[in-house]
């Protein structure tokens, strides 16, 4: 890292000596950084060394550079079906939560009254900062053959079939859906909390309809924090290997719990890390195509 | 379109969030095991979870844990925060996004890259590891925390003070640090409860024996239901539901409104 201190310029009145302010904010932002440097990034350096490695260098085994785990990714067919499963699911958990979160958004930022407002946002994305692992859990008592649906629909009709779609690929995807929607309708709120009430009222006057005016004022301003939602809850579901696992049973099986399979079970760590790469790269490549999209509202965030 | 369709859309919603957290909670006091309607009122779940050494261990842990990262996360982040948002420096710009990978990185990818280099170099597997691993998670979010609150406030105080011939050490723990204490409080809640609920990577840096509470859960699931765990789950969710409203109490998360 280099620090050539230039003193903030509104700080410029009382700055001390240049190489001394360079000094404090080394010795400020140097412990974190060190950490994270420990912590992220010599581990994806590691890992990306494994993922060309016959076995994981431990012990007394010789170990060899190889391609074989990324070329096995490309001639087994069984791969190319897990990731498209894996996509799959990403799209069609990113599909619903953009189908329920926008005009939960749009409700909430137009149609709640300011004291309400707060207490609703408020609830809405608390269950997203509580436990992951318990909420998906909640589920499988909700979904499951004699479950809460079950015995509702029994109680109405008693000759009812079963509704229990536990461990199925539905299954999967409401839990996934109750995970991250709240993450839907805080970026597409933001967004449209931010757009100037004037401009609709312009749109309103000036003949448009109310509907007019949303497709043409208010959709299109608020589009990019909806693209923000998409892009942060697409990279993580691909990724995900528990909620497949806990909701899906045998119909469960993506990426996430294969490459989980090579840390935790089978031990072919090297092949866990190439996959594992994979999936970074299918993510970065998101991450590069939104960044446009996502660079702004960071850039926003950061007062730059 | 009518309020109304837009009040139904918020109803079901919150419905749809909730409902299976209240199934759980509900069920928790269920005295079947198997969850058989009509429910009998029984605390016998929340009995066999006091005795339940394991779990109590784990969720000793995951406090410990906590806590640790709590008081690390938020000094370091706070520190940072502060060479950002007080000082001009080359790179600056540059560190600020290399704070993104540990946030959109899937932990998944985090978690195993961390398992490879800590079994390989030797810092090995157990609470140290998960704690290493929990810290690099919770910075990002202090970082950006602290940093919202010392933007915000700008520099004239801390100018005043040091114009009237406060060093900077004072100027921090009598101007600065007062100043940004609500932002500071609410970073440490934040990092308290995004260790509390990590699960992720605390499972794959957790060696057979050791766990934390998140971790103890998931393998209880795979094993099969037990309704120990739904009384364990409820009162996880209550405490991370009640750390997230201290948090929103100090930190608005829609910005400035």
């Amino acid at each position: 890292m280099t620090v050539g201190a230039v003193p903030a310029a509104r700080a410029a009145p009382v700055a001390r000596a240049g190489r001394e302010r360079g000094l404090a904010a080394a010795g400020l932002i140097g412990p974190a950084y060190l950490w994270l440097l420990l912590t992220i990034f010599l581990p994806l350096s590691a890992m990306l060394l494994f993922s060309f490695l016959t076995v994981a260098p431990f012990g007394a085994r010789e170990a060899e550079f190889t391609l074989k785990h990324y070329a096995a990714f490309f001639q087994k067919e069984f791969y190319r079906t897990l990731t498209w499963r894996s996509l799959r699911l990403g799209f069609d958990v990113t599909f619903w939560c953009v189908l329920i979160g926008y005009p939960t958004a749009l409700a909430l930022a137009r149609h709640v009254p300011g004291r309400w407002r707060e207490a609703l946002f408020l609830l809405i994305v608390l269950p997203f900062w509580s436990n992951a692992l318990v909420r998906v859990f909640s589920w499988t008592m909700v979904l499951r053959g004699g479950g809460l649906i079950d015995q509702a629909a029994q109680a109405v009709w008693p000759e009812a079939p079963s509704l229990g779609i536990l461990f199925t690929y539905p299954a999967i995807v409401v839990g996934l859906v109750h995970s991250f929607l709240p993450y839907m309708i805080l970026t597409c709120y933001l967004s449209l909390q931010a757009i100037e009430p004037s401009l609709e009222e312009a749109a309103l006057s000036l003949g448009a309809s109310p509907l007019t005016s949303f497709r043409r004022v208010t959709l299109p301003l608020s589009l990019p924090g909806m693209l923000v939602g998409v892009v942060l809850i697409f990279v993580p579901v691909i990724g995900s290997f528990m909620e497949p696992r806990i909701l899906g049973g045998p119909e469960g099986i993506m990426l996430g719990t294969v490459i989980e399979d090579q840390f935790t079970v089978v031990f072919n760590w090297p092949l866990g890390a190439a996959l594992s790469y994979i999936l970074l790269a299918i993510v970065l490549l998101l991450i590069a195509l939104a960044a446009p999209i996502l660079g702004r509202p960071l850039a926003a965030a950061s007062g730059r | 379109m009518a309020p109304l369709a837009f009040r139904t859309v918020l109803a079901l919603v919150l419905l749809f969030l909730y409902l299976p957290l209240a199934v759980m909670a509900v069920m928790a006091f269920n005295q079947s095991p198997l969850y058989a309607l009509p429910m009998v009122f029984d605390t016998i779940w929340f009995e066999r979870l006091a005795q339940n050494e394991r779990l109590i261990g784990a969720g000793l842990n995951s406090i410990l844990i906590a806590l640790a990262n709590t008081v690390i996360a938020t000094a370091l982040g706070t520190m940072a925060a502060l060479a950002f948002q007080r000082y001009t420096f080359r790179g600056s710009s540059l560190l600020q996004i290399l704070l993104l990978p540990p946030i959109t990185i899937p932990w998944l990818i985090i978690g195993t890259a961390m398992l490879v280099l800590f079994f390989w170099t030797g810092i090995g597997r157990g609470l140290h590891a998960i704690l290493l691993g929990h810290v690099a998670l919770s910075l990002p979010y202090v970082i950006v925390v602290v940093g919202a609150r010392l933007r915000s406030f700008g520099v004239s105080l801390e100018e005043a003070a040091a114009t009237l011939g406060a060093g900077p050490w004072t100027t921090f723990r009598r101007v600065t640090l007062p100043v940004i204490a609500p932002g500071v409080v609410a970073a440490a809640l934040f990092a308290f409860a995004v260790s509390f609920d990590q699960f992720v990577i605390s499972y794959f840096l957790a060696p057979p024996g050791v766990s934390t509470l998140p971790v103890e859960i998931y393998s209880a699931i795979r094993k099969g239901f037990t309704p120990e765990i739904n009384a364990i789950s409820t009162v996880i969710i209550l405490v991370s539901m009640g750390l997230m409203l201290a948090v929103a109490r100090l930190y608005r998360f829609g910005g400035e409104r």
